[in-house]
């Protein structure tokens, strides 16, 4: 076999501007493909078929949830601005007590990056469809909803034995002494989303647009649109553990984004030129 | 009236007449046992009236404390006890036949014991009853831990009923049960802890296998410590059988501490390499639990016992004494050392945030230390009422064999001859293998 000889050198630049958006798209699925880094159905719960998520990986994804609705948030971490109104809005509407909490928000602190200090992650209970603390329970206090994918509390079930709060890799459960049990976050069920609201309490109360509340199954949807996407790396928290958790974070103040809820494609903009 | 006279007769028991004729320092001490089981129990009562939340030293990141440690404690050498009393009664090896009565006797009292704790730690313990029997979740390993240990001590306690009636084919029947079941039932407990994930220093099959062994070291050290202690408050209990029997646990006890010494090697060292073990690692090695550590889990519980076991020879009980004794506070701290520094790693350390950074504490407060205090004396109170009224679990007492009953060469037990049966048909019918 012959190859051809080519002077690279003498090659004239084609630029990216020719190259379509199809290509592309087919070149960033092949990286991730590669590095299974990113949102690919590994992390995410997309499906919960183990079989077909791993053969999907990195190439297409399978867009069938073993829930519906499939709530889920998106935490746009570099949105999050620690004011905490998401702690205040949670605490009322689920009359968490003092000595307890639903959800939190932590922080991160760098040296020596150039653009910020510090960076700010709410977490909270990620509803996981593989949940630990669901197969630790001794008496199925705690349960996956069979409709909405919720990891819910049948309160007058749990003995208290805090199996549930070792077991969750989050750090999502307390014992309430009001309840006689352990309280969690329901993504507000009881309280909001069965009596016809669409937004848990901290989502509507977030001012910067850092936490979005959404079904998974519903293609119009914002947490839909964030997660389906491969401009921007979406990651969960400890996937190492195997939960498939429903809550996802991801940067989430580029300019990609905004095109994605703008329903526009996505534009490559060449940096040398602006 | 008169049928309590006849078990007791047929028991060998001296009931409470023996209380009446024990001295004062025995009442005594007794007596404050007693009194701290009331004091633990009554403390431990106002806890669950104020509510644990208010009073007890765990928090939401350590929620399992003390109280899960001495429960730990009191299974484990519960477990224990009844492993190395099956190598007699259920296997047939005969050097350890005398001890069962003892083991299987000071089995359930430790069983109780543990219960009497959990009691505590549970914060709905009477919702326990009722839905861990209509609503029971299979996957579970709390579920199968509690499950099996009521099973295992149901078994126990009809073990020794047979053992007390000399029905041997039953009685081993049931220790082969309560085995079994004991072991699936500590093995769950060593998963409840090994099956959780984001707790890399319990995650994995370490700590089932581990919790087995670690068992049957407690449960010959327990056996050694009790029977020299009964022979302290009655030298009568030591017989040539019973100095046979000492020896032997000895030298099974001195290989399993040399596992148990094994497998804290391995542990250490395999956790070394991994980041977020090595912080617990150190913690045990050089930090907070350093004292813990080396001088209760490494010297009081493995190092000096191995040492004194070896010098006694098997038949220094005075040593004996003085090595389980002391081995029993460093398997208490052994299992303090597994329960707590556990959780001490948040789940948001490797996420690298502020909030995660630093190692949890915990101390226990006054009100989980009084309700562990609680199950131990009443483990305490039972052992010593057992020894007088149980007439140091002995039978082989001339004056206590009843009419028709011989004294087994075997087994040290009474054994009743049916008519026209010579004594070595009677212990081959007692002792047959169905």
């Amino acid at each position: 076999m012959k190859f051809p000889n080519i002077d690279m050198n003498k090659l004239k630049n084609e630029g990216t501007e020719s190259v379509t958006v199809k290509e592309r798209r087919n070149f960033l699925k092949l990286g991730f493909a590669i590095t299974g880094v990113y949102a690919s159905g590994k992390i995410l719960s997309l499906s919960s078929t183990y079989g077909v998520a791993q053969a999907s990986e990195g190439s297409d994804f399978v867009e069938k949830y073993p829930y519906n609705p499939h709530y889920s948030m998106v935490i746009r971490q570099s949105l999050c601005i620690d004011c905490e109104k998401c702690v205040d809005a949670c605490n009322k509407t689920n009359h968490v007590p003092e000595y307890g909490y639903r959800t939190r928000i932590l922080t991160r602190k760098y040296v020596g990056q150039l653009d910020k200090k510090v960076e700010f992650i709410p977490v909270l209970c990620n509803h996981c469809n593989d949940a630990p603390c669901v197969r630790a329970c001794p008496t199925k206090a705690t349960y996956k909803d069979p409709v909405t994918g919720i990891v819910r509390m049948d309160s007058k079930k749990c003995i208290g034995c805090k199996t549930c709060m070792l077991a969750c890799p989050y750090d999502a459960r307390y014992f309430s002494v009001a309840r006689h049990a352990i309280d969690k976050c329901d993504f507000c069920w009881d309280e909001r989303l069965s009596k016809g609201e669409t937004q848990t309490g901290c989502s509507s109360a977030c001012p910067t647009g850092s936490r979005t509340f959404g079904n998974l199954t519903d293609p119009e949807n914002i947490v839909f649109k964030l997660v389906h996407q491969l401009e921007e790396s979406v990651w969960v928290i400890r996937p190492e553990d195997g939960t498939k958790p429903n809550i996802f974070y991801m940067k989430g103040n580029m300019e990609s984004v905004d095109n994605i809820l703008k329903g526009q494609k996505f534009k490559y903009s060449d940096p040398a030129k602006s | 009236m008169e049928i309590m006279v006849n078990i007791s007769k047929r028991w060998g028991y001296h009931g409470i007449d023996a209380l009446k004729k024990a001295s004062p320092g025995y009442l005594m001490l007794m007596g404050s046992f007693a009194l701290l089981a009331l004091a633990g129990v009554s403390v431990g009562l106002h806890g669950m009236i104020v509510g644990y939340h208010h009073i007890y030293g765990v928090t939401r990141e350590i929620s399992w404390g003390i109280l899960i440690s001495a429960y730990v404690f009191c299974v484990v050498t519960s477990t224990g006890l009844c492993i190395i009393s099956s190598i007699g009664h259920v296997f047939g090896g005969e050097a350890f036949m005398p001890i069962a009565k003892r083991a299987v006797f000071m089995s359930i009292i430790f069983m109780l014991g543990g219960f009497c704790i959990i009691f505590f730690d549970i914060e709905n313990p009477f919702r326990m009853a009722i839905y861990n029997v209509i609503s029971p979740n299979l996957s579970s390993n709390m579920w199968w831990m509690g499950t099996l240990y009521g099973a295992y001590l149901v078994f126990m306690i009809i073990e020794y009923y047979f053992l007390l009636e000399q029905n041997h084919s039953l009685s081993r029947l049931m220790g082969f049960f309560g085995l079994v079941v004991g072991i699936a039932a500590h093995s769950n407990l060593g998963a409840v802890f090994g099956m959780l994930h984001g707790r890399p220093f319990w995650y994995g099959p370490y700590l089932p296998i581990y919790f087995i062994f670690s068992a049957a070291m407690s449960g010959g050290c327990a056996i050694m410590f009790v029977t020299t202690l009964a022979w302290k408050i009655n030298p009568e209990i030591m017989n040539q059988r019973m100095e046979r029997a000492m020896k032997a646990i000895c030298q099974v006890t001195i290989f399993l501490i040399s596992t148990i010494i094994f497998f804290t090697i391995w542990k250490i060292v395999t956790g070394i390499v991994s980041h977020e073990k090595s912080i617990v690692i150190m913690s045990l090695v050089t930090g907070d639990y350093a004292i813990n550590f080396w001088f209760f889990e490494i010297f009081l519980g493995m190092l000096l016992p191995l040492f004194l076991l070896i010098r006694s020879r098997g038949n220094n009980f005075n040593m004996i004494m003085w090595a389980t004794g002391l081995m029993m506070i460093g398997i208490f701290f052994m299992r303090y050392d597994i329960v707590i520094p556990g959780q001490m790693v948040s789940v948001y350390h490797s996420l690298g945030v502020e909030e995660a950074r630093d190692i949890l504490k915990y101390t226990p407060s006054f009100h989980e230390i009084m309700a562990a205090l609680f199950g131990l004396s009443v483990i305490c109170f039972a052992y010593f009422a057992g020894e007088k009224m149980l007439n140091g679990h002995q039978l082989e007492k001339h004056e206590i064999v009843p009419e028709g009953g011989y004294i087994c060469p075997g087994c040290g037990a009474i054994h009743f001859m049916e008519e026209g049966e010579t004594e070595e048909e009677a212990m081959r019918r007692h002792h047959k293998i169905w």
